[in-house]
């Protein structure tokens, strides 16, 4: 009863369908997406009847230095499938995405964590502070410059 | 008449001895009835994520015995088997069958603890909470056994496990099993039946199927809202497609079912041991892996469990050094937190901590 691993290609083709222009590439099981889109993305995998993703799994982020990637793990648990979607943010400074919090309420505490350790602020979090440190703490503790 | 009373505002935590750990919540009253909530995490923050980063792939599984420090045994799979995933190895069939077999006891442990608090927080100070106890006791007993260490373990080591079980832990694991069938079935007529537990948690903060979904909550609390999603059967690791057991699954999501699903899911994982004693051969119990491994460059791998809590997942990426690039830990105690207004919410003070018991979270997971 394994799940099935949607490929990149795959979910990359019902995007560019559906919202045209937020695909920027795909590799064998990962999407990536337009950052600015990301809310409309996970509208779509989530209420899409042939997508069905009402789980988020994860949201991490991962600092590669020119950029950060943004990477959402999904599950679909009537479709037995899985998903990976990847937002590619460029810069160090006053970064910015849309929240998922309005489509999973999963995503409240995981958002706050990024902000927090990876310094990526997601618009629309209704409640957007610091998690793990103090409002007040200087920097963001799992930046690669963060010493 | 109606009495009008003036909201107020109250500090739970972090050190109050009912919140599992150095856990805080503000919570606002209105008379006895919660009308907001806000809980506060970081207290236990060592910052495990940055940490990982700094010590090769196999060190790292010191730091995953100290999330969740209820479940060791089972943060060592999940991490050995992110790093399995990367390297693109599998380990030999026995250590399977052992990592199975003591993820099993470690899941029987954390629930024990689980339900004995769960109790506690009732009000039935200490007995129900030492018969558990009494039990968890013997499985860190054989644990020690097995890695010397009774609760951070580091077991488990990417390829494999430590070292085979001595010969001794075999006879000791059956003594074990034949005095826990009793040991459970006391707890069980205890606790599975009792008025007074009955009465104060059925239909209490009962968390709906979609609440659930959409706050990405795992493990028992989810299947005690109903829904059939166990990573074991889903996406079956290591030995787990070799045996058989049953997903309990609650009916109404309330205080009560989080506590049955716990005490129904003993039973299955003592089956799960019981098969992994009759099914286990002989073998090596480790890959033959170079001490510092080195994945590929820019391999990624999310290897996930189910762990006591929920899914425990770990999202390595790997740049072609010694130590993960990037050690992401998604722990299932946070987000189960997620619903904590569902939770509290438009219930009453009695009942707060009693439903905070019944998430089962633990502290050293929630703030990594």
């Amino acid at each position: 009863m394994a799940l099935r691993e949607v490929s990149g290609q795959e979910l990359a083709e019902a995007l560019n369908s559906a919202l045209p222009g937020t695909v920027q590439g795909f590799d064998a099981n990962v999407v990536s997406v337009q950052p600015s889109r990301v809310n409309a993305v996970a509208e779509f995998l989530r209420d899409d009847p042939s997508q069905d993703f009402q789980f988020l799994n994860s949201i991490s982020a991962v600092d590669y230095v020119e950029y950060f990637d943004l990477v959402y793990h999904l599950t679909s648990l009537r479709q037995l499938s899985t998903a990976v979607f990847k937002a590619r943010i460029y810069g160090r400074e006053e970064l910015s995405v849309p929240s998922v919090y309005g489509i999973w309420r999963g995503a409240d505490f995981q958002e706050r964590e990024i902000w927090d350790l990876m310094g990526i602020y997601f618009n629309g979090h209704p409640n957007m502070k610091r998690i793990m440190l103090w409002e007040g703490f200087e920097g963001h503790p799992l930046r690669k410059d963060f010493l | 008449m109606t009495i009008r009373t003036e909201p107020m505002t109250v500090n739970v935590g972090p050190q109050h001895p009912s919140t599992h750990g150095v856990f805080r919540v503000r919570i606002t009253f209105d008379g006895e009835d919660i009308v907001e909530v806000e809980p506060v995490f970081g207290y236990l923050h060592r910052g495990s994520e940055k940490l990982a980063e700094e010590r090769n792939y196999v060190q790292v599984v010191t730091l995953t015995d100290r999330l969740d420090y209820t479940s060791s045994m089972i943060n060592n799979q999940a991490y050995c088997l992110a790093v399995e995933k990367l390297l693109g190895v599998e380990p030999p069939p026995r250590a399977k069958y052992l990592r199975t077999l003591t993820a099993e006891l470690q899941r029987i442990a954390s629930h024990l603890i689980a339900v004995g608090f769960f109790v506690q927080e009732l009000g039935a100070f200490g007995t129900p909470l030492m018969y558990s106890f009494r039990s968890r006791e013997r499985i860190l007993d054989l644990f020690e056994m097995l890695c010397g260490a009774r609760v951070t373990v580091s077991y488990m080591r990417p390829g494999g496990v430590f070292a085979d079980a001595p010969r001794d832990f075999w006879p000791a694991l059956d003594r074990f099993l034949e005095d826990f069938e009793e040991e459970l079935g006391e707890i069980e007529r205890l606790l599975l039946e009792n008025e007074i537990l009955m009465v104060r948690t059925r239909g209490v903060s009962p968390i709906s199927a979609d609440v659930a979904i959409n706050c990405s909550v795992s493990g028992p609390v989810l299947r005690a809202s109903g829904i059939n999603w166990d990573w074991r059967k889903q996406e079956p690791y290591d030995a787990y497609d070799q045996v058989q057991f049953d997903v309990p699954i609650g009916s109404n999501g309330d205080n009560y079912d989080r506590f049955w699903v716990r005490m129904q899911e003993v039973h299955q994982s003592l089956r799960i041991v019981r098969q992994c004693i009759a099914q286990i051969e002989p073998g090596p119990v480790r890959l033959d892996l170079p001490l510092v491994l080195r994945p590929e460059a820019g391999r990624e791998s999310y290897g996930r469990v189910e762990a006591s809590k929920g899914e425990l997942a770990f999202y390595l990426v790997s740049d072609g050094g010694i130590s993960p690039y990037r050690c992401k830990i998604r722990s299932p105690s946070l987000i189960n937190l997620t619903i904590i207004d569902h939770l509290l919410v438009g219930w009453k003070l009695a009942d707060m901590i009693v439903s905070l018991g019944s998430i089962d979270i633990n502290m050293g997971e929630v703030d990594r």
